[in-house]
């Protein structure tokens, strides 16, 4: 990118001199002009401010229009998740995760249900595990969607903001159709899913598949070779492939750095080393690689998905085995051995191997991981989140410091934070 | 058992107390003392480089006998392999462990969470201070067992503190003294900052009774 230049010129107005001969004279601050405070100020973005996307606040201190430091304050969304996890059964942990990143719900579900199921050691079905592959890929869509619609707002475009949530809204009539939620899904269980998909769910993912495409170009076509915003994202906001590493980044942000971390290849899980896929990089880690780094990463999650609906086949959801799975209800209301094991598994929980168990997988915002202890009961010592995106966050102000402030607020919507996640 | 456990023992002999493996992950206990040193040497060791911080948080356990566990959670992007360290802290000392940040700048955030939820002190921190909570929480540590499910207040009493907030409450110390080097700040606020009642403003009455 060509180097930023300011050209000074003085601005003159025609007058006479003191001969009476035909000048100009420069137009200036008269004498008497107020000095303009060159000190810093300190202003206050947020908490309630649609360009900090939720409910972070930003103290900048400003030099000019230049951000000197800032301080970000988070915990306004917190909720204490992990303090009320030691407080719940395995099964119930899975609704307080789709409260956390709830643009890509089903993720977490199914990141929830892999940890409890590393630490229990419970094998899961095939069917379970394409439908979990399923279940990721369209949040991951469905989040990526939102944040360049939001992320284009942020930097001026409207336009792109319209046609995907346009697309959003397909995906979400599927998950709708599968868990009958839009928002808080709990589509997992310990073991299995807590539904299998409906009738002509398969149907409508492949539809949307084959009509996506075309509306992610038109979006593409716009973007990507668009002045303005090449503009306002290239060269902003950059971290090297050192400093992404060091900061701990993960996801987008370290992939866009040049560093190709993406847990689905590095610590695979579902069986996504069978499928067929890329991990986009980037090379300046900026603004604009973050951009195209998750453009691509949409396209590769529609090719993931059309895979799995190809190989999924038919056969149960959950695994056979009733001291983790609630039998079905028409069992639990007519046999005895199965009403049994209902009323121990609603009132007693599922009880976990003495031990502890770390699991991540690649979610939306970056690596989600999810740390168990368990002491041989059925409520967790310690249930951690390693919540991506409050980790990329705190790399904010390293990235925004010596920046304009309108660059700070695209170095921000980059980042792609959701506050669920970061205050939990 | 990831051979880098044999790997540390040859290096630090006693400061490397017990190694598990649970679901398949290896974790080992250090010596809290020499925590730093020994996650330094593995992320810049070859053959070990463990150049990723993925995790850093701290456990407390049920039973009140063990020590509070501060955890790092370690991945080696050339190796694609991870490692777990932990360091216990007896809970009648002082709970205090070195701060990695000089190591991983990602753990800034992460020491002040644990700092914010288990009151665990992480010496030469550069910023420690509470995260989730706001600065002038006082109710202690939420993560700690001993703190109970709904808080230690009513949340009556919860409301009625945050409606008595300052202005100044909003800010960390480092901001007012941006503030203060660049524009004036009100006197009130002033005088409030010099009796160092940053938690809430006095009662009326108190103020009458005093002055």
């Amino acid at each position: 990118m060509a180097e930023k230049t300011t050209v000074e010129f003085e601005l003159r107005t025609p007058g006479l001199d003191s001969s009476g001969n035909p000048t100009t004279h420069p137009i200036g601050l008269a004498d008497d002009a107020p000095e303009l405070a060159s000190d810093h100020m300190l202003i206050n973005i947020g908490p309630q401010h649609p360009a900090t996307h939720g409910v972070l606040r930003l103290v900048a201190e400003l030099d000019g229009e230049i951000v000197v430091k800032l301080i970000p304050h988070i915990g306004y969304l917190h909720s204490g998740f992990e303090k009320l996890g030691e407080y719940r059964f395995y099964n119930q942990l899975i609704p307080l995760t789709d409260r956390m990143d709830y643009l890509a719900p089903m993720a977490n579900n199914v990141a929830l249900a892999l940890a409890a199921e590393k630490l229990m050691g419970i094998e899961i079905t095939e069917r379970c595990k394409v439908l979990r592959v399923i279940a990721c890929e369209m949040s991951r869509i469905i989040a990526h969607l939102v944040w360049l619609g939001t992320t284009s707002i942020d930097i001026g475009a409207f336009t792109p903001f319209l046609w995907l949530f346009q697309e959003r809204e397909k995906v979400y009539d599927l998950q709708e159709a599968w868990t009958g939620a839009r928002l808080t899904t709990s589509v997992t269980r310990v073991g299995g899913m807590m539904a299998d998909i409906p009738e002509g769910f398969e149907a409508g993912l492949r539809k949307f598949l084959n009509q996506f495409p075309k509306a992610l170009d038109e979006v593409d076509k716009i973007l990507t070779t668009n002045g303005i915003w090449c503009g306002r994202t290239q060269g902003i906001g950059i971290m090297t492939a050192q400093e992404a590493i060091d900061y701990s980044l993960s996801g987008a942000m370290i992939r866009a750095s040049g560093v190709a971390y993406d847990v689905r290849k590095d610590r695979p899980y579902l069986d996504y080393e069978t499928y067929d896929f890329e991990v986009p990089i980037g090379e300046n880690g900026d603004v604009y690689d973050r951009y195209l780094v998750r453009f691509e990463e949409i396209r590769q999650s529609a090719r993931i998905l059309d895979q799995a609906l190809d190989r999924l086949e038919d056969g149960p959801i959950n695994v056979d085995d009733p001291r983790v799975i609630l039998p079905p209800k028409s069992a639990a209301m007519s046999e005895m051995e199965a009403m049994i094991f209902h009323f121990k598994h609603v009132m007693e929980g599922v009880e976990a191997p003495v031990g502890e168990a770390f699991f991540s997988i690649e979610g939306a915002k970056g690596e989600l991981g999810y740390y168990l202890v368990s002491d041989g009961s059925a409520k967790p010592v310690r249930w951690r989140v390693r919540p991506p995106a409050f980790i990329n966050l705190a790399a904010l102000p390293k990235m925004a410091e010596g920046h304009l402030l309108s660059d700070m607020i695209a170095i921000n919507a980059s980042i792609d934070i959701v506050m669920g996640e970061v205050d939990r | 058992m990831n051979p880098s456990v044999d790997a540390l023992r040859a290096q630090f002999g006693d400061a490397i107390q017990d190694a598990h493996v649970s679901c398949g992950d290896t974790y080992v206990f250090v010596d809290r003392l020499r925590a730093y040193e020994i996650l330094q040497w593995l992320r810049d060791t070859p053959g070990q480089q463990y150049n990723y911080l993925v995790d850093l948080t701290a456990v407390e356990h049920r039973d009140p006998v063990p020590p509070l566990e501060v955890v790092y959670e370690l991945f080696s992007l050339e190796r694609k392999v991870p490692l777990r360290i932990k360091t216990g802290l007896p809970k009648d000392g002082d709970l205090e462990v070195d701060s990695v940040v000089s190591i991983w700048n990602g753990a800034n955030w992460l020491e002040r969470e644990v700092y914010d939820m288990f009151g665990i002190k992480f010496r030469n921190h550069p910023d420690l201070r509470r995260i989730l909570m706001w600065d002038t929480y006082d109710e202690g540590f939420p993560l700690r067992k001993d703190f109970p499910l709904r808080g230690r207040l009513s949340r009556s009493e919860q409301v009625r503190r945050v409606l008595k907030m300052n202005p100044e409450d909003n800010y960390s110390l480092e901001e007012i003294a941006i503030a203060e080097r660049n524009t004036e700040i009100p006197e009130d606020m002033r005088q409030r900052l010099l009796r160092d009642e940053r938690g809430s403003i006095p009662d009326s009455k108190e103020e009458a009774s005093r002055g």
